[in-house]
């Protein structure tokens, strides 16, 4: 039977087409939904990215506003079948990123099952990204066993992360081979995707553990207003930016002569995943004076101890009647770049409730998501300071921990990490 | 439990190999080359686009003009055997006949509001020299698949009825070790043919409920009864049944078998059932054995497991050689899945355990880790997944 043309969600067949990144990067398009409206009037709704360029979309890309994120483990042992899901995963993502459903689309045969699962039909792209990582576990079995031949092409920067004092892991919920992150304006574009891509690799792989996201906690372009989390603190205000080009290429972005092992991970980046949970109640009852000394900054305006504006730096020398007005063990103090060389981190985290625990507590906390250059630098140390010093690790407690090499951005016709496999 | 999966298609067994029907779909999804003939059903009308097309693949996308739901038939040039149909098209729908079709001269039939012989109009095939794949190839495979299948359905009923009743002399005379021995092995015989048994919507919940599928005032009977009696440590506060009412449970299970057994034999099956029973069973695993929930009691629900899988793959090899010419690709997919699923279940077999077949039983469920019931689950949805695509590569 011949396979119907893909039909765009919205009948959108062509109008508005998504930009392809300037530059190959950030490529950000806010494609009007219909034919005819006025730029620069599009909705959160309509905006569109382009899969393909320099980058992977969904890391630059403004914080849109929900996330799916999963985690799968690889169970064939075929290279081959391997690359083809790559491959199909590919397409599924670029077709979904434009607004359009999967494969020969959620109507078609009467007599089989529909290649797309059809609840995103009718809904425009919401400025869906789709991302994919590679976990260790791709290069090497926990036994050791090089089952796809790419053992020697391992970045060195991706080992599991050591312990840290306050991680209480739950196995299910930490590590695999591969990761997809999927975010959108709207929270039915992003599971559409996991549950499309899901179903594509059945067989090829299964899913280890998924976590959804409501209410970013970052900004990732000056263009976005900073954000609160759980704790009702504006987060993310010291980000790296899309804008910060030089920044992204010293914090962010792996360079051409990084690794030589790994150069098909050049123009890609490392990602840290972790599930905090955050004992909600208990810090409800804190006096907001404690509060904002545990963070370092005013709840309200977001801006440092020390004075200013949310985005004034934060004067950590500043006396006050009892030690540095930003006291010591504040989050500000602990994890600040100026107290760790200088590092940044790409912070794309995002906060989630999964219900509440049998104690009727909120299971809640942030699902943190940091892209960074090289995770020995750039995470490893600002963690083990956290852990021991900070005082929020009094509300904190880390329940799932992963870390993945994320490839480059796929050129045309390529698939996503194609340069590891060529 | 899902008892009509097959059901719906007996009365009405469709033309083999006859067609596959679509939604409403853009009209560039017929392929070049590809005669499209509209058809427009009113209520009292049957406009058909063309009344001759040349031979090969002819599409016919009938659309329902009219105000009752309606049907469209391509029949034979005597004006009775059915070579393709499309059915339940309601008002403004429209709906896709994708044939292969011979030269010679055909009858085309709408039928609004379903009954009655339609309103008809001769339509005639030329001849385009296309190469047609001759059906009486087609027609010889279908009936192996079918004579096949129908008589493992035959066999196991049989044996089922054999197992049930030394099963229930076991349980009736107070043996119960020799009872729950009995057990998975004769309900492995129900589970191999599931599909075919739950069609049977009477008899399989007076058979096969679970006490919490139950609904409130009905009463409670078969299987899974005399298998809370036989496994009570998972309940609370339990009374054992006395002899008298093993009695009664029993012999009323057995004449349900019984029952059951002798519509069995009746059955006449096609080949888009065995299809659709092998993919049916899967859904019987993925939705009750691997969860763990149909032997709450026994815990034997590997046996249930490997029964379903026995009964999908048979229905599977049945249709193979149809599917080996269609979609060879496919069939060996689902070769290395149903391989790779034995493989797994192999692991947990267990010598002291009842044998079935002669081959070794398996551990209880609760034996088994998260992590080897993820396994077995992650291999049931590899298999299930292109297990569902079985029915329409068979029919196309």
């Amino acid at each position: 039977m011949p396979r119907p043309a893909s039909i765009s969600r919205r009948g959108l067949l062509g109008g508005g087409a998504a930009a392809v990144g300037l530059g190959g990067a950030f490529a950000v398009g806010r494609a009007s939904e219909a034919a005819g409206s006025s730029a620069g009037s599009g909705s959160v709704e309509s905006e569109r990215y382009a899969l393909r360029g320099q980058h992977q979309p969904g890391i630059v890309t403004p914080a849109q506003d929900r996330l799916h994120f999963a985690a799968f483990d690889v169970l064939t042992e075929d290279r081959d079948e391997l690359i083809d899901l790559l491959r199909s995963w590919t397409d599924a993502a670029e077709e979904m990123m434009a607004g359009r459903a999967v494969g020969s689309g959620a109507i078609g045969s009467f007599d089989l099952p529909p290649d797309d699962t059809g609840e995103a039909l009718g809904l425009p792209a919401s400025g869906l990204t789709i991302t994919f990582g590679f976990g260790p576990g791709l290069f090497a079995t926990t036994e050791g066993e090089d089952r796809f031949g790419l053992a020697d092409r391992r970045p060195a920067g991706l080992e599991d992360l050591p312990h840290f004092p306050g991680d209480a892991l739950i196995e299910a919920r930490s590590g695999g081979d591969l990761c997809v992150q999927a975010c959108a304006q709207d929270p039915q574009v992003a599971v559409h995707a996991i549950r499309n891509l899901a179903r594509i690799g059945f067989g090829t792989v299964s899913v280890r553990w998924s976590q959804l996201g409501f209410g970013r906690t970052s900004t990732t372009s000056t263009q976005q207003e900073t954000p609160r989390n759980l704790f009702g603190f504006k987060d993310g205000t010291d980000n790296v930016k899309a804008e910060e080009v030089d920044a992204l290429d010293e914090h962010v972005w792996i360079g051409a002569d990084d690794d030589p092992d790994a150069a098909w991970l050049a123009g890609g980046s490392f990602l840290v995943a972790r599930r905090i949970a955050m004992d909600i109640e208990v810090w409800d009852r804190q006096p907001l004076g404690d509060q904002e000394d545990f963070v370092g900054r005013a709840k309200g305006t977001g801006a440092p101890l020390s004075g200013g504006e949310e985005h004034t730096a934060p004067d950590f020398s500043l006396a006050g009647s009892d030690g540095p007005i930003i006291p010591t063990t504040s989050h500000v103090a602990v994890v600040h770049p100026d107290h760790h060389d200088g590092v940044r981190m790409l912070r794309r985290g995002y906060n989630f409730v999964d219900g509440t625990t049998d104690l009727g507590a909120l299971d809640a906390g942030l699902f943190f998501l940091a892209y960074v250059r090289d995770p020995r630098t750039h995470f490893t140390p600002v963690q083990q300071a956290m852990s021991r010093h900070d005082a929020l690790m009094e509300y904190l407690t880390v329940t799932g921990s992963a870390v993945f090499a994320v490839p480059p951005g796929a050129g045309e016709g390529e698939y996503v990490g194609e340069p590891l496999f060529g | 439990m899902r008892p009509l999966l097959l059901a719906p298609a007996l009365l009405l067994a469709a033309p083999l190999l006859a067609a596959c029907t679509e939604s409403t779909a853009p009209s560039s999804d017929a392929a070049a080359g590809d005669d499209v003939v509209t058809v427009s059903s009113t209520d009292d009308a049957c406009e058909v686009s063309s009344t001759e097309v040349p031979s090969g693949k002819v599409t016919f996308e009938v659309t329902n003009d009219g105000s009752q739901v309606t049907e469209f038939y391509l029949l034979a040039g005597d004006g009775q055997a059915i070579k393709g149909e499309v059915e339940n098209v309601g008002p403004e729908a429209t709906r896709q006949l994708v044939l292969a079709v011979p030269p010679g001269d055909y009858v085309t039939a709408c039928k609004p509001g379903m009954s009655g012989e339609g309103i008809r109009a001769d339509f005639t095939v030329t001849d385009s020299g296309a190469d047609l794949t001759p059906t009486g190839d087609d027609a010889e495979l279908v009936d192996q698949a079918v004579t096949q299948y129908q008589a493992y359905v035959q066999d196991q009923s049989d044996q089922l009825l054999a197992g049930t009743k030394a099963f229930v002399k076991a349980y009736e005379n107070g043996d119960d070790d020799q009872a729950r021995a009995l057990y998975p092995v004769a309900r492995t015989h129900w589970e191999r043919i599931e599909t075919v048994a739950e069609s049977f919507g009477d008899l399989d919940p007076k058979m096969d409920a679970r006490e919490a599928d139950l609904e409130a005032g009905q009463r409670w009977t078969g299987w899974h009864l005399m298998e809370k009696d036989l496994w009570p440590a998972r309940a609370d506060d339990y009374t054992a049944l006395t002899p008298k009412q093993r009695r009664v449970y029993g012999d009323d299970l057995l004449a349900n078998t019984d029952d059951l057994v002798g519509r069995i034999a009746k059955l006449e099956l096609t080949v888009d059932q065995i299809a659709n029973g092998s993919r049916g069973l899967l859904e019987e695993v993925a939705t009750g054995k691997v969860t763990g929930e149909e032997e709450y009691w026994s815990r034997t629900d590997l046996y249930d497991f490997q029964a379903n899988v026995d009964g999908a793959r048979v229905a599977f090899e049945g249709v193979r050689p149809l599917l080996e010419r269609n979609d060879p690709d496919l069939a060996d997919q689902l070769d290395e899945r149903f391989t790779a699923l034995q493989k797994l279940l192999d692991q947990h077999r267990d010598a002291a355990a009842p044998k079935v077949d002669g081959q070794s039983g398996f551990v209880g469920y609760d034996q088994l880790s998260t992590s080897e019931v993820k396994q077995l689950a992650d291999a049931v949805n590899a298999l299930a997944e292109p297990l569902s695509r079985l029915t329409a590569a068979v029919l196309a």
